[in-house]
Parts: C-alpha cells; structure tokens; sequence
C-alpha cells in the first residue's frame, strides 16, 4: 500500500479507566510518546468514543463503573467489524483465570499496573505491526476479489460471444447423441455438427492442447470455418485443409488440435473419416463385428498447407450402424485406483452392449461405474452418430431467409474445370453459390447441390475415370473402387468437365437448365432409357435420385452430355414441403 | 531435478532426459534445458526412459524444440518410450516429425 504508516507515525489511541489518576499517567506517557490520546473514563463513554473517532488502538482497564472492560471489549471488537483493533487491557488483576476472560472478551494482551514506559511503548509497536499487516492483507484480498469478479465477468461476456461463434449447429438431430463436459467456461474441446446442403451431416470432435482463453480463441475460426464451408457443401477435406492452414498461421508453436472429422451420407450410406490425434473412432455395426478408427495423421495446425494431408477413410455403411468419436478425457478417466478407462474400457464397454442399449448409452454407463461417479470433473468429450434411414436433414434450406423475389431471374454461365483441377478442386460450392443468387432456388438448394452433384460425381467418375459403378456392390469392391479413384485422379490429362447453368422466368416461376459435358468416352445411353430400378446396390442410386428430383434426363453426342430441366414454382417457393418441380419430361434426340 | 541434460563428448549431441511426469509443469525446465544458445549442438536426443506420462502439452514443447532445432531440418530422436508413452506419440503420429526408437 502507497500510504502504509511507518512503525513510527503517530497514532490515534483510545484509553478507558475510572481512575483519574492512573489515566492521566498514561495519557502523557502516550502523548510523549507522540501519539493522540482520546480518552474515557467508563466502558460506556469508550465504546461511544470509539464510535464517533474510530481510534486505531485500545486500552481498557478492565474494572470500571457503568459498563467494564469486558463488555466494551465486546462491543468495540463487534464495531470494529472485519479491521483489526488492537486491545490491550490493563489491569492490577495478578489472577490468572481473571487475566484469561480479559483475552475471551476479544482483548488481544494486557498491561499490568503500575505502567512501565518501555514495555507499553514496546506493544504498542508490536501491535501497530500486526494492524499494518493486516490491513494490508485485507486491502489485497479486496484488490483479488476486485479482480476476480471483474474477469468472471469478462468471460461471461466472452463466453456468449464465443457460444454464438461456436454454437453446436445440429448436435441436437435425432441421429446424434453426445456428452461434453461441463468443466469450465472454455474448456479445450470442441464439438460441431453442420448439415450438408445434399442431406448428410458433417461432425467436427476435437482437443485443443491446454485449456481456457487460448483453447478457446482457436476454436473460433475452427468453428467460422467448419459451418460456413460445410453450409456451402465444401467436402471434408477442404474443410480440414483450411482449418489446418488457419490453425497453423495463428497458433503458437506448441498448440494445436487434435480432430476428428465425419461426414455422413445418408443416402449413399457411407461416411469418410479422417482421425488426426484424437483416440480410436470406431463403427459399431449391426451385423458385423465393430470397425476402429485409429488415428491416422498429424494432429490440425501442425503441417503446413504443403504437407498436410486431408485425405478421407472413405466406409460403407448399413442402416442402424453407430460411428463413436471420443476426446481423451474418455481414455484419462481414472477409477479410485488411479487406473484409466483406456482404449480397452472402450472396447470392454462395446462388448458388452445389451440388447436395446445404444453404444452411447454404454459407454457413458461403463465410465460412469468406472470413476464412480465423478465424471464431472473431467474434460471429455464423446458423441455417436447412427446411420439411420431418414436421418437425412431438411438441409440448409429451411434456414435460409426468403427475401422478396429480387435476385437475377435471366441469366447464363459455363464453367469448365480441366486436368489436374478435376482431382484437387470441387467445383459445386460455387455452382450452388451462382444458383443460390436466385431467391426462387434458395428454398432448393438442398436438392440442387445433389442435381449438381450427381452430375458431377457420374461425369468425373465414370466419365473420364472410367470407373465401373458395379464395383461398389461388395465391400471389397467399395474399397478397390476407391483406391483406383485416388489413382486415376493422379494421372488425368486432356480431360474437362464443362457444366452450362442457364436460369430463366417462366409465367409460374422459373426453370434451371443444367447441361454437364465431360470428355469421357461416354456410353450408350438407348441402353439406359429407363431410370435404374430401386435396390440394385449402391451403383446407379445417383442416376435414380436426379430421375426422381427433375424428370427424365437428356443424353445427348455419345452419352457424356447430359441435361436436366429443374422448373420451380412462386406459389411453392416459401413453402418447404414437396418439391416444387414439374416434372417435365424431355425426350432423347 | 525432473530433467537432466547431457553433452555428447563432441559436444554435438545434447541428450535431455525426462523424470516422471512430462507436462506442462516441466514447461521451462524443458525449455530451458535446450534454449542455452549453444551453437555447436546440431542434434538432439529427448531420453524417455524415466517418463512415466506424457500429456498433449508435452507434445507441444516437442514441437516448440523441433521448431529451435530448425523445423524439418531438425535432427530429434526420441528414445526409451514405455508403452504409455508410445502410444500417445502414436495417436498424434509424431513419428512423422520425429524419429521414435
């Protein structure tokens, strides 16, 4: 404290005692002392004067008329509150159990008579000493809670700021489950679920290392990037090559996260993980022995953009499977033992999963017994995901805002994308932005990003990748399928994929043609006149859904040009029921 | 002393060797171990023998001395993992950043 008196400075001192004589000794042996003496002459007269004049310290005899030493004792030391009074009795008394209630009463010493100078001197310096220290512990006590509050407070703001930031998007969709701990305002994970524009969702699960405000600065852009690029229908792993690229620009050297990213297609029941980091994921399957997914890369913000590797673990899956995603905080829960869950409670859990008991449930029992009970104190993290028919999403399009019909009703684009572009860049996010422009087409998007994107998959893929779609039947196949994709896409030269995007007004609303020319060796299409009948595997289902979404395809040259007439409706166009498509049937050339 | 340093006799190597638990308490004494400024030191061996546990921070100062050491040019080995630690260098795969034995 800048202004804390020295052991010297004068101080205010009350004394109280009936005797006239033995008061004024001490009052000049105080004054000489250089000290200011306010002075009673009973216990009632000291406790109004300390009242009125807040003396630093007190003497009191401890036998007076009207009120005694014992009882002013009380009331002073009531009055002073939480600041330390010194209060020294003196007293003839020589009996210890007298001098013993002197000090119960709250005296904190005492004096015996006759005065002697230089003890009196000495414990009054003594005591002064304590009252310093203690006013200077109280006044930082009062600066910490001062201090605390005011950042309680800062991170509540913070906290509300960071929530509408990194909300939880669709972590409440009937398909996910999950648990995050409770432990602090900003604890280091996170946990974000998107919904894909064609219906799938896309999870985000991750540890930052080390907790509070720097965990939770980098798991702002995290979550700008992971629900903007998702909402837009980047894939996975441009999601995770920008996160990467951003976390590692703005993360000091020793931080990073450890991630998991899934992206879900309900439709094609199949999803892609990429693990970097973060414990086993694994697929509890319905009629197969569960899948691990183990870690298989460096954890986001480690690599740069050259070596970081964004590649997916591509994995068909069957209705009612569960994919399980888990923060080490699972794996560190300790029993009273000290012991740690582990990969092998994990596994133990899995095991022994009842009937009717989701693998959620299981997990979060199995822990709960393992630290019995006192699983709130640890960070962790854990979801599940089932593989539901139906679990599709209404996708993105109800969040959008109708605004009036304004927006480019006539108008035209080509993009082409040639070469090694076709294997490292996703022309669909920015096909589905210029379509989006439309107000009419807003309310679609869900169902305009799979037109555009079945397009694309069927030009890229069988088109020019010549991939035969039959592979995909067995899971052997799936995986061979995927394999020569990677491979092919390495090695594409003088190739194209050309989409032509013409949007007009009609008297009822609007119509989006949509033509996609690749320069494969296409294929005959008089074979395929009628759309793939339902249930013949997971080839062709591509081919089914954009038959079911806008009519009858047009094939044109040698079968690698294809067109598709999407009409839409004013009167439908703000509702989100059925699709507002005419179904308008274009025959062959 | 949880983390003890030694200098190869051509004083080219620095070995630091970690005791019991390598996390973020040990954070300057690790640095501190290695940020001396002595240029003739060109490699680095982090000795896990007495490690007992290894925590994601401790994966950070790794990195922060991979970063010292010349980021990919950085010669690091990282010796004598018990299981445990093994397996928390695995699931992060460090063994693309740093040679594990």
């Amino acid at each position: 404290m800048e202004d804390a008196p020295s052991d010297n400075q004068p101080l205010r001192i009350l004394i109280a005692d009936d005797s006239d004589s033995d008061r004024l000794i001490l009052k000049t042996l105080l004054r000489r002392l250089g000290h200011k003496v306010l002075d009673a002459a009973n216990g009632a007269e000291a406790v109004e004067l300390f009242r009125q004049a807040s003396p630093q310290i007190v003497l009191l005899d401890a036998l007076m008329p009207r009120m005694d030493g014992m009882e002013a004792a009380r009331q002073i030391k009531t009055l002073a509150g939480e600041r330390l009074v010194p209060l020294i009795f003196l007293t003839s008394l020589s009996d210890a159990d007298a001098l013993a209630r002197c000090l119960e009463a709250g005296g904190d010493d005492f004096l015996t008579k006759p005065y002697n100078r230089v003890i009196i001197e000495a414990k009054i310096n003594a005591f002064n000493r304590m009252r310093l220290m203690h006013e200077t512990l109280s006044h930082q006590r009062d600066l910490i809670h001062e201090q605390n509050r005011k950042l309680t407070e800062e991170q509540e703001i913070a906290k509300r700021v960071f929530e509408n930031v990194a909300h939880t998007g669709c972590l409440d969709a009937a398909s996910i489950r999950h648990h995050a701990s409770p432990m602090s305002i900003f604890n280091g994970d996170i946990l974000f679920a998107c919904p894909r524009p064609d219906g799938g969702i896309q999870l985000l699960i991750g540890d930052f290392t080390g907790h509070g405000l720097p965990a939770a600065i980098g798991a702002m852009p995290v979550a700008e990037i992971f629900y903007g690029m998702t909402s837009k229908g980047f894939s996975a792993s441009d999601v995770l090559r920008e996160i990467n690229q951003k976390l590692k620009r703005i993360l000091p050297s020793g931080m990073f996260c450890c991630a998991a990213l899934i992206q879900a297609d309900f439709a094609l029941n199949q999803i892609q993980v990429w693990n970097g980091g973060l414990p086993d994921g694994w697929v509890i399957r319905t009629a197969a022995e569960p899948v691990q997914l183990p870690s298989a890369h460096l954890p986001l913000g480690v690599l740069d953009a050259t070596r970081f590797n964004a590649a997916m673990t591509i994995l068909k899956t069957c209705p009612g499977d569960t994919l399980l995603f888990m923060t080490d905080g699972v794996m560190e829960t300790r029993n009273a033992g000290g012991d740690m869950f582990g990969d092998n409670g994990v596994a133990a859990a899995l095991r022994g999963i009842k009937d009717g008991e989701t693998p959620f449930d299981a997990v979060m029992g199995r822990l709960h017994e393992f630290s019995g009970g006192l699983l709130e104190q640890d960070d962790l993290t854990l979801v599940t995901l089932e593989m539901a028919d139906g679990a599709a999403l209404e996708g993105l399009s109800d969040r959008l805002q109708l605004s009036a019909l304004e927006g480019p009703a006539e108008w035209r684009c080509t993009y082409q994308i040639r070469d090694r572009t076709l294997g490292q860049f996703s022309p669909l996010p920015l096909l589905l932005h210029i379509c989006m422009e439309v107000p009419g087409l807003r309310r679609r998007s869900g169902e305009i990003y799979i037109l555009l994107s079945e397009l694309y998959t069927n030009a890229l893929e069988h088109g020019i990748l010549g991939l035969p779609s039959e592979w995909k039947s067995t899971a052997e196949g799936f995986g061979r399928y995927y394999e020569e994709r990677e491979k092919r896409l390495n090695e594409i030269e003088e190739h194209f994929i050309k989409f032509s995007l013409t949007h007009s007004m009609t008297d009822y609303g609007g119509r989006l043609v949509v033509v996609c020319e690749d320069s494969g060796r296409g294929f005959d299409f008089h074979k395929h006149g009628q759309p793939p009948e339902a249930g013949r595997g997971y080839a062709g289902r591509g081919l089914m859904l954009l038959h079911r979404l806008a009519g009858p395809l047009t094939f044109r040259e040698r079968g690698n040009h294809v067109e598709i007439v999407y009409d839409w409706h004013f009167s439908e166009a703000g509702k989100s029921e059925n699709p507002a498509v005419t179904k308008s049937g274009v025959s062959h050339e | 002393m949880p983390i003890q340093t030694r200098r190869s006799e051509d004083g080219r190597t620095l070995t630091i060797k970690i005791e019991g638990r390598f996390d973020f308490s040990t954070h300057q004494a690790f640095r501190d171990a290695y940020e001396h400024g002595d240029q003739e030191v060109k490699a680095f061996v982090v000795d896990l023998t007495d490690t007992t546990y290894l925590d994601s921070s401790a994966l950070g100062m790794l990195l922060l001395l991979r970063d010292y050491a010349g980021g990919d040019n950085a010669s690091i080995r990282i010796e004598n993992c018990n299981s445990d630690v093994r397996r928390i260098l695995a699931i992060s795969n460090f063994e693309q950043l740093f040679a594990i034995h």
